[in-house]
Parts: structure tokens; sequence; C-alpha cells
């Protein structure tokens, strides 16, 4: 039940002294043995994204001894990721994730070859980054990547060690084993975006990624060592809440377009475009919706000016900062759009704009017409008029 | 024949913060109607507009998924669960590709 990999059996390693030390709690179970950690030192793993999953896959994997471990990462430490983000320390904010986090696992396990892309995964260079790994992890955040990081699996024929988490669940499954179903064969096709939930909704709990991440170094581990049954035609999905795991079964879909009887997926395609992003993000932006900055706003409070504020956060949000304007959350706006008053001037306003446009294009359906969406929200608020007020 | 619905937290939002649903139905579909019945605003969520259940939805009865047993017209037995499995993609928990 060994992967499918030309490394693991080649290459002739040896442990040194310090590496026997280093891992002899593995060297003294059977199941992992000097075998097991010859084999993990042999293997060669990409892991995708270097966030909320990859920090405990890195510092595990990193841990365990695998020998060869590739990080892609195209952004930036952030403070905001500190609360899951366990790779990074305060003093990585704003250096290149990928570079923070080999630095940091470096210092962990010297020994090993730890190689960092600082570059997004495209379609123009997934194929050449994966084929010299034997495993690649997903720890990516959004569909197309995890559409992109499935394909490039399956048409090289590599396990993709998945995990994906909302707030307080979280799914793990292991596609793109041979004989197993992929990411296409649960689902053939994305969500379109205005049916993924937004931001309102959105948020986890730091220890989440840290549970579903150890899962997938879990089982990259085991498909290394070929021990155990691994998570493979099964779908793990993780309550955090109830405290609870269930198990799905996952069937090869006869039908998929990329690994069923009649494949219509044959290479890499524009997944931005499969996601409907290209041509979702123009309309929702521009479609007859006025825009007011926020220096603009200020101008106008600061001349005296009476501009009736609707903030269609959530009220959590407006618990963060807020403008001193009326709270109604989006979600609410229909059942309470009595409470506003069409005749007077009224600027919308949310995190970042995305939610406040959604917010005027309805208000218009019922016949308000006197909107200014604040441009970029809270956040333009706190850049341009009051750096004191907190950003999320 | 009573079931329960599980409902993910992405879809808690319209059916009042609940994590599941009891009904009576003697096939899947029926149970996913009576919800939709009562949550109205879940409906655009599962079903497409000429009422098939989404592609990126994927619904099981126990631990199998319905695409591969007789799909809505799965029958269900007293006491069956009904899971909603819809696509998360998050890894880190904010949504780059759709700020907001």
């Amino acid at each position: 039940m060994a992967i499918p990999t030309d490394t693991l059996q080649q290459q002739e390693v040896k442990l040194s002294k310090d590496e026997i030390s280093r891992y002899s709690r593995h060297l003294i179970m059977p199941e992992v043995g000097m075998e097991g950690q010859l084999k993990l030192k042999r293997a060669r793993v990409l892991t995708i994204g270097t966030g909320g999953l990859g920090a405990p896959l890195g510092l595990y994997l990193a841990a365990a001894g695998v020998g060869h471990l590739g990080l892609v990462d195209f952004d930036v430490v952030d403070s905001s990721n500190l609360q899951r983000q366990v790779t990074f320390t305060t003093a990585d904010v704003g250096k290149p994730k990928s570079e923070a986090a080999k630095a940091r696992l470096s210092a962990l396990n010297p020994a090993i070859e730890i190689v960092s892309y600082e570059t997004r995964l495209t379609s123009e260079n997934a194929l050449e980054l994966f084929r010299d790994y034997d495993i690649i992890v997903d720890g990516t955040d959004n569909f197309p990547t995890r559409f992109l990081v499935n394909d490039a699996c399956v048409l090289l024929g590599k396990p993709n060690v998945y995990g994906s988490i909302f707030r307080f669940e979280g799914q793990a499954t292991v596609f793109g084993y041979p004989g197993g179903p992929c990411y296409r064969c649960l689902y053939p096709e994305p969500p379109p975006p205005g049916l993924v939930p937004s931001c309102a909704e959105g948020g986890v709990l730091g220890v989440l990624p840290g549970i579903v991440g150890s899962i997938q170094a879990m089982e990259t581990i085991k498909l290394i060592l070929g021990a155990g049954e691994p998570l493979v035609g099964r779908l793990l999905l993780f309550d955090a809440l109830a405290m609870h795991f269930r198990e799905l079964k996952l069937k090869k879909n006869p039908e998929c377009p990329l690994c069923g009887q009649h494949r219509t997926v044959t290479e890499l395609i524009d997944y931005e475009e499969f996601c409907g992003i290209r041509g979702e993000e123009a309309p929702a932006m521009t479609n007859g919706i006025s825009e007011i900055t926020a220096t603009e706003l200020k101008a106008r409070q600061d001349r005296g000016e009476k501009v009736f504020i609707l903030d269609v956060r959530e009220p959590h949000e407006y618990q963060i900062c807020n403008l001193n304007g009326k709270l109604i959350p989006l979600g609410e706006l229909p059942r309470r759009v009595s409470e506003l008053d069409s005749s007077v001037e009224m600027v919308v306003h949310c995190r970042s704009g995305k939610r406040s446009a959604d917010a005027i294009q309805f208000l218009q359906t019922v016949g308000f017409k006197k909107l200014w969406n604040l441009k970029g929200g809270v956040l333009a608020w706190a850049d341009e008029v009051d750096p004191r007020m907190p950003k999320y | 024949m009573a079931v329960k619905v599980l409902i993910p937290t992405p879809l808690r939002q319209f059916t009042g913060k609940q994590p599941s649903i009891e009904c009576s139905a003697q096939t899947v579909g029926e149970a996913l109607g009576s919800l939709t019945g009562t949550f109205s605003d879940l409906k655009k969520h599962l079903f497409t507009e000429d009422g098939k259940i989404r592609s990126f939805v994927n619904v099981y009865l126990n631990d199998e998924d319905i695409r591969f047993l007789d799909k809505e017209n799965t029958r269900t037995k007293d006491g069956d669960t009904i899971s909603i499995v819809p696509s998360i993609a998050g890894g880190s928990g904010f949504c780059k590709k759709f700020e907001c």
C-alpha cells in the first residue's frame, strides 16, 4: 500500500547519530522503525499554503523528519494571522510567509531540506512545481486553487491530502490516491461566488485549523510509511462545537470529468473563470452605485452636513469599531427596511464595501434613491480618516 | 418516517441557527422539501431554479451519497440521518477572493 513514488525506493540514505537521537521515539515504534524513518527522510512533500492549515502541517512534517519539504505561499504575514498560524511570531509580521515558515521549520529541524516558493500557484506553474514531489498537501483557502491542486494532482497521479475549514467545522480526506476519488468526484462544480458565505459569516476559531492541519499531517505521514488505513474514499467531518467526528463514504464518480470514464478535462484550465470570479466582481461593484470616499464623508460631516449612516455589518463587528451609524445587518435588511427613511441621504457601509454594495442594490429595488456606498468601508475610514480605529 | 437532517455550519444562518431539523418524510427529496418549506431562504442554496440539488452540495443518507443511491427518490427509514455537505474552501479564515 505504499505510495507510488520512485524516490522512496531509489535513494540510499542513512540516519546520522544526531538524527537517531532526534527520531528515537519513532525508531522504537515498530510501525515506523528505521525503515519508516528512512522513508520519511527520502519523502518529498509539497504544502500549498503556509497559513492556518499549513502551520501545523509544516511543523509536524518537519519535526517528523520529512526530508524534503516545499512551501508555496505568495502572501505576507499579517498580525491577524497570528491568532491561528502558529508557525509565525509577532516579529514575522510583514515578512513573506513562505520565507518566514522556512526559517521557523529550519530552526526546528536543520537536517531537512526546505524550499520556499514565494509565488501564487497558477495553471502555468502547478505541474512543474508538483512534479518534484511525492505528495501534495492542500492547505489553501479558496475554490479556484482547490480545483487547481486537485486537477494537477490527478493529471500527475499524485495523492492530494485535503483539508478545509469553516468557522467551527472541518473536512479532511485524501484525494487522487490510485483508484480513489478526486475532489471533482465529490464536487463537480464550485459554488457561484454569490452563494459563498461572506465575511459576515466567516472567521475561524484558531484551534480548528490546528486540528484539521494535524489530521493532514498524520495522513501524509501514513501515506509515506504505508501504515494503517489511509483516509481514502472517506470524508472526515469534524464539528468542533459538538466535538464530533463523522465519516461519510466517498466514491469515485464514473461520470467525473477529470478521472471518470469519459474525461473532458485533460489539462489545467482557467480556474478563476471556472469558479465564476472574474465575471462576478465587476458588475457587483459598479452597477449604478454611487461611491463616496471616507475622506469626502469626513469633509461633509465637518461642514456640519447631516449624513445618515447605515452600517450593514454584524453586531459583533460593530463592537470592534463603528462610525456611529444605525446598525442593520445585511441579512436583516429586507424585514427591517421600514426603519429607514428613503427621503434622507444615506451612506451605507460595511467592512470593505462589498456587503454595503449588496445592501444598496437591495434598497434600490425597494425605491431608495439617495444612496452612497462608503468606498472601502471602515477599513478605508481607518486608513484615511482615523488611524486610531482598529482594523480587522 | 421520522428523519433527522443535519445542517452544516454555513447554512445554519438560514435555519435559525439550528444544527439539525427533525421531519417526517418517505424519501430524501421529501425531507429536503419539508426543510425548505419551513426555511425558505435555504432553498436557493440547496436547489437550482429547476429544482435539482446543486452540484456543490452533496446530500448523504446516513453515510452514503444519494447520487450513488436513488438520488432524491432514495427512500428513508425511521431514524435515518440526512447530511447536507456543502463544499467549503477555507484554510485560514478570511475569504480573500470574496473580500467584503
